[in-house]
């Protein structure tokens, strides 16, 4: 079986949101248990240097890179942010740097997240997905150049936690 | 008379008075709004809407030093405006009223002049530890400019200022004290009168914030003896981006001009710039004409009320807010001091506060949540923010109960 690709990733999303036609409440609520699903977060991540700027809320983001893949791991002080955040990491985990690089999110449109979280929590998406980004293009830059083995055993060189 | 005579004598009728606010009657995310979001901004009735509308319509000019009838009309209605707000606190005379923006744009103002010519290396300005950031950051800034000290009081777990501490804060050094009449975060209404008489004796002016209480508590300026007085238009029914700062006449005259333009000059030549008489040379450039003409109406509103049958009414919402906030278990009030008007805050030991607001949108609910601008508060009550509903003369008994139970609705569902 193929691997399903971001955009069949998206489409299903957006089968997801669909099913709550628009209710605001039940949104929210379905937002939060996403959230809820996220896997934990070790607290040596929890710290100032995986902050992302521009968050209303507290955002911790870090990846590593293995195998040629990303790896995103997050956390949140608030649960509607955490369950954003789940959207992006169900997205991009696993992903090729160019894969995530090329990638148009056209789902945040598509299910009405701005009537959902309004201006000011968009910013602070928007600096979520700008720093996603971020460390896939260092990723891929770093993977163009010789270096320690993206393999399993050197992915804690990879490990970027700023 | 009493606040209870007052409240059985005229009954106000609430719903009458919903029926000129437009913007009440909608829904949102499918539910009634309920707004209780006043402290931030109250909303606007329909004789403020019309009178913006109006004058945009039939009257639209510069004023003062226009020639022609537009411009007499304008500036007329202009005027009358600067009359009705002295006359609403009560100052000597209207010179001593001038139009800024806002509270925010006052109380820079007042950093910028009077502490600009008052302040010296080594003296003092005291605020409080409840201040809103907009009467924190311009004493900062003139203060580290003239090598000032800032001096904060502290205040009691309830939220309420420790007047000794005051006491013991003031010394020949005191140059300004500038303190909120109400919090805008605890609904703590400060005993201002006590703490102008005490700065005055210690030889210091004394400036007050009255963005929050303005809408809430019968102003006297002459009987508080403030020095200097600073609120916005936009909390007390009346359009935004128009603010009043009173001082009294011999302050205003002591302070020099803050911006330079049209306006506040008498004449200018390249070698030297004379400058206004008052309120004139405080308000350079073309202010906002249309919002201050309509804020007469939010004043005339505001008074054909019955104003203490009104307090009574918004202190009922905010005690039966307390009550029934206070009764359920993991909310925890933050400010429980016995003289508040206005707002409630509170925290959940279990939900976030954005989360929180979030979810009481989805039922249209619309409160504050965050720190509201209010930071160095809440790090000294070592929370990040609060969730904070606040009243106006709208709200009724049923939206506080609506609220409540939504409020419970919300923690049975995230246990």
């Amino acid at each position: 079986m193929t691997e399903p690709s971001i955009n069949d990733i998206q489409d299903e999303i957006i089968g997801e949101f669909s099913m709550l036609e628009g209710d605001m409440e039940s949104t929210v609520f379905y937002i939060m248990e996403l959230g809820s699903r996220l896997e934990p977060l070790d607290e040596r991540f929890r710290v100032p240097e995986t902050l992302v700027k521009g968050c209303q809320s507290k955002v911790w983001l870090t990846s590593r890179f293995q195998e040629g893949r990303v790896w995103f791991m997050a956390d949140s002080n608030t649960e509607v942010t955490k369950g954003l955040i789940s959207l992006l990491v169900r997205l991009w985990n696993g992903r090729t740097p160019r894969q995530i690089l090329g990638s148009e999110l056209y789902f945040i449109d598509r299910i009405g997240m701005a009537r959902v979280i309004g201006s000011q929590r968009s910013n602070g998406f928007a600096s979520m997905i700008q720093r996603m980004k971020l460390y896939a293009l260092e990723y891929q830059k770093q993977d163009g150049v010789p270096g320690p083995a993206a393999g399993s055993a050197g992915s804690q060189d990879h490990q970027k936690t700023h | 008379m009493t606040i209870a005579e007052a409240t059985e004598n005229t009954s106000l009728d609430i719903e009458k008075i919903r029926d000129q606010f437009p913007v009440l009657h909608q829904k949102v995310n499918g539910y009634p709004l309920v707004y209780l979001d006043n402290a931030a901004t109250s909303q606007k009735p329909r004789v403020v809407l019309e009178a913006i509308a109006s004058y945009y319509e039939q009257e639209n000019a510069n004023i003062h030093r226009g020639i022609h009838t537009l411009a007499e009309r304008a500036t007329a209605d202009f005027e009358e405006t600067r009359r009705a707000v002295q006359s609403f606190i009560h100052a000597r005379e209207p010179e001593e009223i001038v139009f800024t923006s806002g509270t925010t744009a006052g109380i820079n103002l007042v950093a910028q002049t009077l502490g600009r010519k008052l302040l010296g290396a080594g003296d003092e300005v005291i605020i409080s530890a409840m201040e809103h950031h907009s009467n924190i950051v311009p004493w900062q800034l003139i203060c580290e400019e003239k090598g000032a000290r800032l001096r904060v009081i502290p205040i009691t777990d309830e939220g309420e200022l420790r007047m000794d501490e005051y006491a013991g804060m003031l010394s020949s050094r005191t140059r300004i004290v500038s303190v909120a009449y109400v919090s805008n975060t605890l609904g703590t209404v400060n005993p201002v009168e006590e703490i102008i008489r005490l700065g005055h004796e210690a030889g210091a002016r004394v400036v007050i914030d009255a963005a929050q209480a303005v809408v809430h508590i019968p102003i006297d300026v002459q009987a508080l003896d403030c020095d200097l007085l600073a609120f916005s238009a936009h909390k007390m029914y009346g359009p935004t981006g128009v603010g009043v700062l009173y001082g009294k006449r011999e302050v205003l005259e002591f302070m020099p001009p803050y911006q330079g333009g049209g306006e506040m000059i008498r004449e200018v030549t390249f070698a030297c710039t004379t400058y206004n008489d008052l309120p004139y040379k405080f308000e350079a450039g073309t202010p906002n004409i249309g919002g201050v003409v309509a804020f007469k109406a939010a004043i005339d509103f505001i008074r054909s009320q019955n104003p203490p049958a009104v307090a009574a009414h918004e202190d009922t919402l905010l005690r039966k807010t307390m009550e029934g906030l206070g009764s359920l278990a993991g909310i925890r009030l933050i400010g429980t001091a016995p003289r508040k008007v206005g707002v409630v805050s509170f925290v959940s030991d279990r939900i976030h506060h954005f989360d929180f607001g979030m979810m009481l949108d989805a039922r249209g609910i619309a409160i504050r949540t965050g720190h509201h601008c209010t930071e160095p508060l809440m790090a000294l009550m070592g929370i990040e923010g609060t969730n904070r509903a606040s009243f106006a003369v709208y709200n009724t008994e049923a939206e506080v109960d609506y609220f409540l139970q939504t409020v419970q609705d919300i923690i049975a569902r995230k246990k």
